[in-house]
C-alpha cells in the first residue's frame, strides 16, 4: 500500500509539472504579449523594452519558465490586466462559487445516477431500462446551453417559477440567500452529469451481476433485497469512486458554459469574460488551477479506491 | 478481455493469437451490427443526416451568403418550411449547409483523434518503461484540463474556420484512444507472435504497425464513433461561448447560439429545429459506438 501511495504521488506531480511545461508554452506562443496588453498598442518601443526588462521577459525560456514556476510555487498565478487585480484574488472570490454549483450538482448527480443505473441493470432490457436509456442519450446528446435555454423557456418563462439568471451575489453566503436562482443552474449540470454517471452504473451493474459471487449469493439463498444491498451495490459502486475523480474536467467544462448561459459569476464566467478579453494570465492560472484540482481529486479517488478494494492494493506490480 | 478470453471455447482464433476484435472477422462484426436494431437505427440517422446536409442542398438550393432584410424572421410557410432567420436566412436551408461543417468537423477530428492517439498509445505501450511513463503521463496532464478550457485556449490564438477546427478538436480528442490503445498492446505485446516477431528480428517500428496497430483497429472504431459525437457537441459549445467560425459560414451550434437572442419572442423554428439535429446526431453515433462495441466483444455476446 506505501509503495502503491507512493507511486501514484510521485506521478501526480510529474504530471502537474508537464502540466505547467503546457500551460507555460501555450502562454509563450499565444499572439500579443504581456507588455502589449499591459501597455496598449500605442505603447513605445522603449517603453515595451523596459517593461520586458522589469519582468524578466527578456530573458531565455527556460529561465522564464523557472521564474514562472517560481511564482507559481509561491501562489503568485500572475496578475489580470482586464480586471486589474491579481489572478489569485480573482479566484479567491469566484472559486467558492463554482464550488458550490460544481458540489451541488455532483451530489445531486451520484443520488440520482446510482440507483438509476441500478434499476437499469436489474431490469436490464425492461420498458424501464429503455425509457432511462433513452433519457440518459438525449441528455447526454444536448448541448449543455440548450438544455439550459429549455429550462429557462419551461419555468422562467412559461411557469414563472425560477428566475431565468443565477444568484448575483458576489460571495457564497450571497448566492445561498437566493435558493430559488440556484435550482435551474443546478439542475442543468445536474441532468448533463447524471446521463453520463447513470450509463456507467449501469454497465458497473451489469458487470457485476454477471459475476460467479452473485450466483453462490443465491445458491446461499440470500434474499433479492440482501443480494442487491450487501454484495451488488457494494461491488457495482467500486469503479463510480474513480469516475468522481476522471469526470471532475468534464463537469467543469459543463459548469464554464452553465455560468455563461446563468450570469452566474464563478469560475466558468470569469473564464468566459476573460477569454473574450484575451486576458491571458487569467486564462492560465484558471486552467493551472483546475488542472491540479483534477491531478488531485484523481489522486484521491486512486488512493481511496486503493482503500475499499483490497484487490488493488496487493496487487504486485 | 481478460485472461478467461483466450480460454473461451468458442473464440475463432487459433491458440496463441490475441482474441480481439480484428479476428472476429469484419464481415461477421459487421452482420452482429446489423442484427442489433440500435445500432442499425442510429446508422439509418447518420445516413439520413448526411444525405441532409450534402445531397440536401443540391435538390434545395438556397442563398446562404447574402443576408435579406425584407424577409427576417418569418413564420414558416410553403415558401420557407422553417422560416427565416434574423437576417433572412432560409432556416431550412442553413440547416443544410450548417450540418455539412458539424459533420465535417466531428468525422474529421475523430478521424485526427484516432491516427494521433493509435500512434501515440501503440509506441508508449511498445517501448514501456520510462518512454511510456512519459508519455501516458503526457495524456494525463492534458486530461487533466478540461476540453473546454484546452479548446478555448487554442481558439483564442488561431482564427476560427471548419479546418482549424478540426485541427483543434482533434488535437484535445486523441487522450482516450491513446489510454485504450496502450491498454490493448501491453496486452497483445505478451502474445507468442509478437515475441515470435521481435526474435526473427523484425524492427520495432513494423511489428507496431503490421502486429499491433492492426489489431486494435476495433476498439479504435468504437472509441472514433463516440469522438464524433464529442466533437459535435465541443463545436456547439464553440459557438455558443462565440469561437466559432463567423457568418456567413453556418453550423448547428452557431444557428442555435443565434436563435438564443429570439428565445423569448416565441420563434420557436429558431432555437428547436438545429438542437434537434444535434441531439440525433450525436445519439445516432453513440447508438452506432455501443451496437459496434457490443458486436465487437465476443465474451458479452455469449453471456
Amino acid at each position: 500500500m506505501t509503495r502503491y501511495l507512493v507511486r501514484r504521488t510521485a506521478q501526480a506531480i510529474f504530471v502537474l509539472f508537464i502540466v505547467t511545461i503546457i500551460v507555460f508554452s501555450i502562454l509563450h506562443f499565444l499572439p500579443g504579449s504581456p507588455a502589449r496588453a499591459m501597455l496598449g498598442i500605442k505603447a513605445s518601443p522603449g517603453a515595451i523594452a523596459a517593461f520586458n526588462a522589469a519582468n524578466g521577459y527578456n530573458r531565455a525560456l527556460p529561465v522564464q519558465y523557472v521564474l514562472y514556476l517560481d511564482r507559481l510555487v509561491h501562489g503568485n498565478l500572475g496578475f489580470s490586466y482586464h480586471f486589474d487585480q491579481s489572478v489569485g484574488s480573482l479566484l479567491a472570490l469566484d472559486l467558492p462559487k463554482s464550488a458550490l454549483l460544481v458540489g451541488a450538482s455532483y451530489v445531486l448527480a451520484l443520488l440520482i445516477a446510482i440507483p438509476m443505473g441500478m434499476v437499469q441493470a436489474l431490469r436490464r432490457d425492461k420498458l424501464v431500462d429503455h425509457t432511462l436509456t433513452t433519457f440518459s442519450f438525449v441528455g447526454y446528446a444536448m448541448p449543455t446551453f440548450w438544455l439550459g435555454i429549455l429550462l429557462i423557456v419551461g419555468f422562467s418563462s412559461t411557469l414563472h417559477v425560477f428566475p431565468p439568471e443565477g444568484p448575483q451575489g458576489a460571495t457564497v453566503g450571497a448566492a445561498l440567500s437566493d435558493p430559488g436562482a440556484m435550482v435551474l443552474p443546478v439542475v442543468t449540470l445536474t441532468i448533463v452529469t447524471v446521463a453520463q454517471f447513470s450509463r456507467f452504473m449501469r454497465a458497473s451493474t451489469v458487470e457485476n451481476l454477471l459475476q460467479d459471487y452473485v450466483r453462490t449469493a443465491q445458491a446461499k439463498g440470500l434474499s433479492w433485497w440482501q443480494l442487491v444491498r450487501r454484495h451488488l451495490l457494494r461491488n457495482s459502486l467500486l469503479p463510480i469512486i474513480t469516475l468522481v475523480g476522471l469526470s471532475l474536467p468534464g463537469v467543469l467544462s459543463g459548469a464554464i458554459i452553465v455560468e455563461a448561459l446563468f450570469n452566474y459569476p464563478g469560475m466558468g464566467w470569469l473564464f468566459w469574460t476573460a477569454t473574450g478579453a484575451r486576458d491571458y494570465p487569467v486564462l492560465m492560472g484558471f486552467t493551472i488551477v483546475v488542472a491540479a484540482a483534477t491531478v488531485v481529486g484523481n489522486l484521491l479517488a486512486d488512493v481511496a479506491y486503493a482503500m475499499a478494494d483490497p484487490r488493488i492494493r496487493y496487487q504486485p506490480s | 478481455m481478460t485472461s478467461t478470453d483466450l480460454l473461451d471455447p468458442g473464440a475463432t482464433s487459433l491458440p496463441g493469437a490475441p482474441v480481439v476484435a480484428g479476428n472476429r472477422g469484419w464481415r461477421q462484426v459487421v452482420r452482429d451490427l446489423f442484427r442489433n436494431r440500435m445500432g442499425v437505427a442510429g446508422l439509418a440517422a447518420i445516413a439520413i443526416m448526411l444525405l441532409f446536409s450534402f445531397v440536401g442542398p443540391l435538390l434545395y438550393p438556397t442563398d446562404q451568403t447574402h443576408p435579406n432584410l425584407l424577409q427576417i424572421t418569418l413564420h414558416p410557410s410553403a415558401k420557407f418550411p422553417l422560416g427565416t432567420d434574423e437576417v433572412g436566412y432560409n432556416v431550412l436551408g442553413r440547416l443544410m449547409v450548417a450540418g455539412q461543417s458539424s459533420l465535417e468537423v466531428g468525422l474529421a477530428a475523430a478521424a485526427i483523434a484516432s491516427i494521433v492517439g493509435t500512434l501515440w498509445g501503440s509506441v508508449a505501450g511498445f517501448a514501456g518503461g520510462w518512454v511510456d511513463e512519459v508519455m501516458m503521463r503526457i495524456v494525463d496532464a492534458l486530461l487533466a484540463i478540461p476540453a473546454l478550457l484546452l479548446v478555448l485556449l487554442l481558439a483564442t490564438i488561431v482564427t476560427p474556420s471548419v479546418f482549424m477546427v478540426i485541427i483543434v478538436l482533434g488535437l484535445i480528442s486523441w487522450l482516450a484512444t491513446a489510454r485504450l490503445v496502450r491498454g490493448q498492446v501491453l496486452m497483445l505485446k505478451s502474445l507468442a507472435y509478437v515475441e515470435a516477431a521481435k526474435q526473427i528480428g523484425e524492427p520495432a517500428w513494423q511489428i507496431v504497425l503490421r502486429h499491433l496497430v492492426r489489431n486494435v483497429v476495433g476498439i479504435v472504431a468504437v472509441q472514433a464513433t463516440f469522438e464524433v459525437a464529442n466533437a459535435i457537441l465541443l463545436f456547439a459549445a464553440l459557438s455558443f461561448l462565440g469561437l466559432g467560425p463567423p457568418p456567413p459560414a453556418a453550423n448547428w451550434g452557431g444557428m442555435l447560439t443565434d436563435g438564443l437572442n429570439y428565445v423569448f419572442d416565441g420563434y420557436w423554428w429558431l432555437i428547436y429545429p438545429a438542437g434537434v439535429c444535434i441531439v440525433i446526431t450525436v445519439v445516432a453515433f453513440n447508438l452506432v459506438g455501443d451496437a459496434l462495441r457490443d458486436s465487437l466483444e465476443v465474451r458479452l455476446q455469449r453471456r
